[in-house]
């Protein structure tokens, strides 16, 4: 009989049963989805939402709570002048911070790639201060900071016969201080990534660009970068938004100053939420804060269509 | 694997020498720091900052680390945060495992803009959650306890997100087989899939111990008892209570440092490839 073919050949092909198969998965996937949903919900939706209403209220600690609608986003804006330096000298970290940790991880990446037998070692080696507490590396580097008698200063004075700056304690420096721990501590990250991006190159393009008699600087500029950009891309995308959140330096470092010289974003915010327990007034800095994440990486995502480079 | 060199073996003689010099002057720079806080810690607190090599020749005070840890407690620190990054980490790895398999092999109506929902967060700053999470840890009665350093954070979206793509790249056919003896989907999960991704568990779960393990907004504001304190808070106190005894500081310093340096020699051979965060863009 010809019609027990038919169902057989109905149960690989019919787009109705397989449609049908598809949506029998729910049950399963509830369960599976189950466990980080909660949490999910819980822990960041749940807090997202609310630090959005929280910032239109005056919300203290203890006492009184008010509805008070855009007050402290104008506050924020016109009042506090200490706002206003954290929003410059977090832009003035991510502008200095971000290019710099990319050139290193890059330059040393790719300068490795040329030691075939000591890279790996090496790479573990730079690699390193990323697993190290940025708490911990503020305060080994104070102590080279340190005015005149610091490791730096004496190694300025004794070079160029000039007196070192004062780098924690003078407004200029205080910013360049803190770049300075974050490249050391964090370029290791980037470097790993573009390493593994290096791999993936095929070694032809590498022959093809030496035929043509190419410089070793065009051939990293030609083939190199455009081959590892979607790495870059990757690396440059998460740096600006974790650079964004600076903390723990500016905090153990130099404390915000000296003055608010290197008071940033996320410093004023703990000032004002968990020492001043204004927490609307903190919760509408988060909501700033994250707006100006959400700006700058969806510039970025806009951005990358332009130069970032996906073989498929 | 040889991998491609830019440089290539036939550098001429000269460069290749300035260039072994520049890169050990790089290495130098980079471990000056630590380097010379260990010898700053080895000696008696007069001479912190004597900066003649030769005051490094009697730094041999290594009873400044002894004092340094009774005092922290630096002990206590390490294993709280060995223990709040290890009970994060196997946290947020298995409840990522589960939904990255759901949302990468599981069909369900509403799964795009579920998955879309989740990786919209990505771009949440941490500092955003903290002021509601720390009403939350309050209403709960969960400040200072280990929970309050836990559980708020393992349940991010970059987990999900990481596991997803790596299930994706999965060839289905490994699935189908299964499918067609009739294996049910937390079986395939559990004997075909898992023994794939354990790379990807190695990634995530090198990632989010580091965050655990450096994290100081968060402890700072939830936790002020020293007996809960995970590194870099602990140091934070001790810095706060020991004032500038340098030679005490840099061997708290020091002492913060270690587990960091025992970890890359653990994880060496698995470094030393990069970091292949496939799927990602980041290949």
């Amino acid at each position: 009989m010809s019609a027990t073919v038919v169902p057989t050949a109905n149960s690989t092909i019919n787009p109705v049963r397989a449609h049908r198969r598809k949506r029998g998965d729910a049950r399963t996937a509830f369960f599976f989805l189950l466990p980080n949903g909660v949490g999910f919900a819980v822990f960041t939706l749940a807090p997202l939402i609310a630090s959005l209403v929280l910032s239109f209220f005056a919300w203290p600690l203890i006492g009184r709570t008010s509805f008070i609608g855009l007050q402290n986003y104008v506050t924020l804006f016109t009042k506090d002048t200490s706002f206003r330096s954290a929003i410059v000298n977090t832009l003035y970290f991510v502008a200095v911070y971000v290019p710099l940790n990319i050139i290193v991880a890059m330059t040393v990446a790719v300068w490795l790639q040329g030691y075939s037998r000591s890279r790996r070692i090496l790479r573990v080696v730079f690699f390193v201060p990323v697993l190290t507490p940025l708490v911990a590396d503020a305060v080994v580097w104070s102590l080279l900071f340190t005015n005149r008698n610091g490791l730096i200063d004496s190694i300025i004075h004794t070079i160029f016969r000039v007196q070192g700056p004062e780098w924690l304690s003078a407004p200029q420096w205080a910013m360049p201080s803190i770049i300075i721990v974050a490249v050391w501590q964090g370029f290791g990250y980037n470097m790993l990534l573009f390493t593994a991006g290096l791999h993936a190159i095929p070694e032809t393009f590498y022959d093809a660009s030496k035929i043509d008699g190419a410089s070793r600087w065009r051939t990293f500029w030609n083939i190199t970068i455009p081959l590892v950009s979607p790495s870059l891309f990757f690396g440059i995308l998460l740096t600006v938004i974790t650079s964004f959140q600076v903390f723990d330096l500016a905090y153990i470092l130099t404390d915000g100053g000296p003055g608010t010289s290197s008071t940033t974003i996320v410093y004023w915010l703990f000032e004002k939420g968990f020492n001043d327990y204004a927490m609307g007034y903190a919760s509408a800095i988060a909501w700033v804060l994250f707006l100006i994440v959400i700006v700058v990486t969806g510039i970025q995502m806009r951005l990358q269509r332009h130069w970032v480079f996906y073989e498929s | 694997m040889s991998a491609p060199t830019i440089s290539g073996s036939k550098r001429s003689r000269p460069k290749r020498t300035l260039s072994n010099v520049g890169l050990a002057v790089a290495v130098c720079l980079l471990l000056l720091p630590v380097a010379w806080a260990i010898g700053t810690a080895l000696k008696p607190e007069a001479e912190a900052f004597d900066n003649n090599l030769s005051s490094f020749a009697h730094a041999t005070e290594f009873s400044n680390f002894v004092t340094a840890w009774n005092y922290g407690p630096f002990g206590r620190f390490l294993l709280n945060g060995l223990l709040v990054g290890a009970a994060g980490t196997a946290l947020t790895v298995t409840t990522s495992l589960l939904a990255g398999y759901g949302f990468a092999r599981l069909h369900f109506r509403g799964r795009d803009k579920l998955f879309f929902l989740y990786i919209a967060t990505l771009v949440v700053p941490q500092q955003v959650l903290v002021v509601p999470m720390f009403f939350m840890m309050r209403d709960l009665g969960w400040i200072n306890s280990y929970q309050a350093l836990i559980v708020p954070w393992a349940f991010s979206a970059f987990g999900v997100f990481l596991m997803r793509q790596f299930f994706r790249s999965i060839p289905l056919e490994l699935e189908d087989a299964a499918k067609v003896d009739g294996a049910s989907h937390f079986w395939i999960f559990w004997r075909v899939m898992l023994p794939l991704v354990v790379p990807a568990v190695g990634v995530l779960g090198l990632f989010t111990f580091i965050a655990y393990w450096n994290s100081f907004l968060w402890p700072l504001i939830v936790i002020n008892s020293r007996d809960l304190a995970t590194v870099p808070l602990g140091l934070q106190f001790f810095l706060s209570q020991q004032g500038y005894q340098w030679n005490l500081l840099m061997a708290g310093g020091t002492i913060s440092l270690v587990p960091g340096l025992l970890l890359a020699i653990v994880l060496q051979r698995y470094l030393s490839r990069g970091l292949s965060l496939s799927g990602l863009g980041g290949r």
